[in-house]
This record gives C-alpha cells, structure tokens and sequence, in this order.
C-alpha cells in the first residue's frame, strides 16, 4: 500500500516540480505540500492525470498553529473513485494572504470553503459566493481559531420586555477550567545521587554506534 | 408592445417545515411554480462540536458523535474509534470488530428505515413511517441492551467496544432478522409500484455519475448515480473484507432509484447481521484491547488491585496520550462517506478533529438538483437526499 503511495508521490513530485514542496507518506497516508498560488494547478493536475483521477474533493478544512508565522493550514482530501486511492494536499497561510477558490475545479468546494473562512478567517479570493455557513447572522470573529474562547463572547437570551431575543456579553457563574495535564504520566525520573556514573556508561557504546 | 417584467417571487422555505428534515432554512426564488434558484441557510443547529472536542479527552470526545446524525450514531463512533486507533497503532479484538460490525448493520438499518419511510411521507404516503418505526423501536432495543442508550449509546471506544453483549440477545436478533424480510417485503408492496410515489419520485433530481463525483457524493447517492462505491469493498475496515455481500447500483440517478438502493442495502445489511451472528456464536475473547494504558479495567477488578484503581482513575481523568501524527479516516456511514480528520498534537486532546459529514456536500448539491423542478419536487429530493443536521450544521 505506502509502496504504492511512494510511487505516486514520486510521480507526482516530478510532473508538478516546483508546485509541490515536499511529498510524505506516514500510517498509511499520501500528503504533499503547496503553496497558495500554485494550488489551483496542482489540483487540476490531480483531477485529470490518469495516474491520479483524484475525481473527488472530499473535503476542505483549515488548522490553526497561532505560533506559527503563517499560522492557518488548509488541508484539501482527495479521492480518486477510480483508482481507489486517498490523496492530501495541504499549504500554509495567514489571516491577509488569500487562496485562490477551487471552485472553478471542483462544485463541492463551495460551501467547504465557505466552512473554512467562517471557522478560521482564512479568504478565498474569486470564490463566488464567501459568505458564513454555520455560524449566527451576524456572527463576529472565527470560533476555531485557538485564541477564541471556548465559551465564545455573547450569549443571548429572549428579553420579554422588549418580546426579542436580545445579545448579551458572556457571563460564567464560574470560571472557565483548564487543567495541565502535561505531567508524565509515569511519574519525574529518578535521579539517585552518584548514580550519573552508571548512566553514562550505559550510554556511551550506544553512541559508539 | 410595452415590454412585459417578469418578476420572480422569493419564498421563504423552513426553519420549521415538516419537509425540510430539521432546521433547514431555504431561500427559494422562483418564477410561478418553478424553482429558480434555492440558497440553503444552515447552521441552525451549530453547537461547535469540534470546537468542543479540543477542549476534551480523546474518551470524553465520543459521545459527541452519537449527537451528530442522530439516526445513525454507532457507525459515527465507529469512524473516530477507528482514526485514534490508527493514531495510537492498535487494532480491536477480533471479536470486537465483529461486534462492530454488526451494530454498523443495525445503525444502517435503523436509518435507511427512518429515511425510506420519512421520505414516502414527504411524498404523501403515511402508512411506510407507521410501520416501519415500529421496526426501528425493536432494534433501538438492542442498542439500549448493549449500552443503556436507545439513541446516544456512546459503545465503540478507540480499542473496541464498552462490553460484551448480553446473553441471549444473538438469539433474539436471530429471530427479529427473521421477520424483517416479510416486512421489507410489505414496505416494497406498499412503494414500489405505487402510482403516486413514482409519480412523484421518478425523473426527479436526475443527478449524472459525472455530476455526482463533481459535487462530492457518496454513499447511496454515488450509487444511485451508476458509480459502484463502496467503502465497505473498496477500503474494507474491521471485519468487513470477511463479510459477503453485495452492492446495489442504480441505473437512472432519480429520486427513485435513490429509494431503490437504500431498500436492497437493507437487506444486505440484513445478510451481513446474520453472518455476524454466526461468527460471533464461534469467536471468543476480549471485546477491547487489553492494554491497561488505554482501556480501563472492570469495576470487579477495582475492587481488588490497586494498580487497576490507578489506571481507572487515570484514563476517566487524565485520559491517554496519543502520539503525534494526523489521519483521515472514513467509513462508510449509512449516509455516506463520514470521515474523521484528526491531527494530534502528542497530549492528551485532539488538536484538530475535523468531521467530514456527507450531508454537507449533499445538501449542496441541492440547488443544482432542483433547478428547473417545481416547488413540490424539491420536497422530494431533500427527502431523497437523507439529511440531518445534527451533521451538517456540527
């Protein structure tokens, strides 16, 4: 199967030089990275190269890493029907830098990228249609961002003095808990005093290797 | 001549409509009785699931996936059990992944009744809902004999399932599997050839093989449309490679031949719950990993082992940890390919859980399915589209 998957990274690597910027294949899976501008080429090489037939987008759907100097991720799936075979393209951008819809290459992607620019932020330039899908008329800020809150900023509730449903700034009757649960779950090494020795020995022809 | 103004007339379809399957707010333009444009508002029923799963242990994300189609809860579970075990790199026992299985083939079962029906409904016909629910009632029995849940069972766990099934409950099935075929018999009688369910159903939202892979269809739509795929066949998971069974392919891609497939995947469902059976009469063993750092151990045993107290109060708090990576895993839900998209960072919270629910594209396509139809045919085709928007609102 990850034989299979190499030798279709290979060729897709030397079809699209210079499109694609790296090629991976891990459990299992083919992933090939791009850029924002070249996106719309690699994906309609995808579609109709006959080694590849990746006929259906399956799904569009963004990642954040706010540390990240272009924080957001945007992950294509594809699936040839064909063929029988999964693909993932993804590229990397930030809140201002657009990416080109893929609408003109595949119908579904719409509304997946109406999804991902409601969620995250990110824009779709030539898209005919961004508007928000899931979110509330009249929704501010992107909810999946990881520096939204879980709790959001407004709650709402219906007023019946003024027989509407009225928005109002969130309030916890309790604050918001989040445990650490970094700690190692086998507990802090052990570090007997004058036992660096036998340690190091133990290392040594490992490194020797 | 003075020239003469057409005017379209924009209606308002939804939120509350009992053809619209939920909370589906259409904007509908139309000139006279034909449809001119529709532009589905959606996202009435948003409760951010996968917002809410970033902030919980990969177990307590679980029952989240019973609440997203609510008629099809198990085979949801059944995509994330299957993408954290992917992640962790272990598989299910044997007998686990039969019981998988066969719970799938009830949760197939369970929705295609409630569609097929529901839909005949939308075309006028009353008497399908009424039986076939009762039909439905008898099956949720064994979801709730198994988790105590009629609906949200919460039962496939990454590793397995939560137990074992009761004594006694393959025999029942045995004999519930045995009167189904009578009644699917009745249910095809009552639609098959009746003249105003194809009237209203055949020639109605005609969707090409070619449209369908455009507009990213799956499922029992794709094959309606001509295409046989099946991931049950094509990127077998569990123990369905060892299952036989068939693929039913529709020829013209209407609103009929979309009722017709669901109605023969009904009884292969059937077929696979009997070879199920019969493998787990002979199959043994444990129905979870047994690997303490990922399944917790019985509450008999927390009685006596202080370590089993330990890993108990570990995995219900802490959880476990999984390595980082990402995966896209998908099953073949009743409703089409749900996929689960899940990146793990190397704690013990998804970082990203993305749910690729097929009613999304679905329902998409629907502007394109019912261009040039009249108003009541796009009643018909939401009903033949089978959504829920426990999904595609998320």
């Amino acid at each position: 199967m990850s034989e299979a998957l190499k030798e279709l990274a290979g060729h897709i690597a030397k079809a699209q030089m210079g499109v694609v910027s790296k090629t991976e294949v891990r459990l299992g899976e083919l992933m090939i990275e791009t850029t924002p501008d070249k996106v719309i080429a690699l994906l309609t090489y995808l579609r109709d190269d006959p080694k590849c037939l990746f006929k259906q987008l399956i799904d569009i759907c963004g990642v954040d890493w706010p540390e990240r100097e272009k924080r957001f991720d945007v992950v294509y799936n594809l699936l040839s029907v064909k063929l029988n075979q999964r693909i993932r393209v993804k590229l990397m951008t930030d809140e201002t830098r657009p990416v080109p819809s893929a609408a003109p290459v595949y119908s579904s992607a719409g509304w997946f990228e109406r999804e991902t620019y409601d969620l995250y932020g990110v824009w779709f330039s030539d898209h005919p249609d961004l508007r928000r899908i899931l979110t509330d008329y009249g929704f501010e800020g992107h909810p999946l961002r990881k520096d939204f809150p879980l709790t959001g900023f407004v709650e709402l509730r219906w007023d019946d003095v003024q027989k509407r449903v009225v928005y109002e700034p969130v309030k916890l009757a309790q604050e918001f808990r989040r445990f650490d649960f970094l700690s190692p779950w086998e507990g802090a090494p052990k570090v007997l005093p004058g036992d660096e020795k036998a340690q190091e020995t133990a290392a040594a022809p490992a490194k020797a290797n | 001549m003075s020239d003469v103004e057409i005017k379209t007339l924009t209606m308002n379809f939804g939120p509350q409509h009992p053809a619209a399957h939920g909370v589906l707010r259409l904007v509908v333009e139309m000139d006279g009785e034909i449809v001119e444009r529709c532009d589905p508002h959606i996202g009435l029923l948003h409760r951010g699931t996968e917002k809410l799963i970033e902030y919980k242990s990969y177990l307590q994300a679980v029952p989240y996936f019973d609440r997203l189609d609510y008629v099809s809860p198990m085979n949801q579970e059944h995509a994330y059990a299957l993408a954290v075990e992917k992640l962790l790199g272990i598989e299910a026992p044997e007998r686990g992944q039969y019981i998988r299985v066969l719970f799938s083939e009830i949760t197939r079962i369970l929705n295609h009744l409630l569609n097929v029906t529901t839909f005949a409904m939308d075309v006028g016909a009353l008497t399908p809902p009424l039986w076939g629910f009762e039909q439905r009632e008898l099956l949720m029995e064994y979801y709730e004999q198994v988790s105590g849940s009629r609906m949200h069972a919460a039962y496939f766990r990454p590793g397995g399932v939560h137990q074992d099934l009761p004594a006694g409950m393959l025999d029942s099935m045995e004999g519930w599997i045995k009167q189904f075929y009578p009644f699917m018999k009745d249910i095809e009688n009552l639609l098959n050839e009746n003249r105003i369910f194809r009237q209203r159903t055949v020639d109605i939202g005609i969707v090409s093989a070619d449209q369908a892979l455009d507009w990213g269809f799956s499922g029992p739509l794709i094959r309606a449309s001509g295409l046989p795929w099946d991931l049950r066949k094509s990127q077998p998971y569990d123990v369905y490679e060892r299952m036989d069974f068939d693929i039913p392919v529709g020829k013209t891609g209407d609103c009929y031949a979309r009722y017709l497939v669901r109605i023969e995947e009904m009884y292969q469902s059937a077929r696979i719950m009997e070879q199920c059976i019969a493998a787990l009469r002979k199959v043994g063993g444990p129905v979870r990993v047994d690997d303490r750092k990922i399944s917790p151990p019985r509450r008999g045993e927390m009685k006596g082992s202080m370590e089993a107290l330990i890993h108990h109060f570990k995995l219900y708090t802490e959880g476990y940890k999984v390595p980082a990576g990402e995966t896209y895993t998908a099953v073949e839900a009743p409703k089409g390919e749900f996929g689960v998209y899940l990146v793990s960072d190397g704690t013990n919270k998804p970082y990203r859980c993305k749910i690729r629910a097929p009613g999304f594209p679905h329902l998409q396509a629907l502007e394109m399915m019912t261009k040039g139809h009249q108003l009541a045919d796009m009643s018909a085709n939401i009903g033949s589209l089978d959504i829920v928007f426990g999904e595609i609102d998320r």
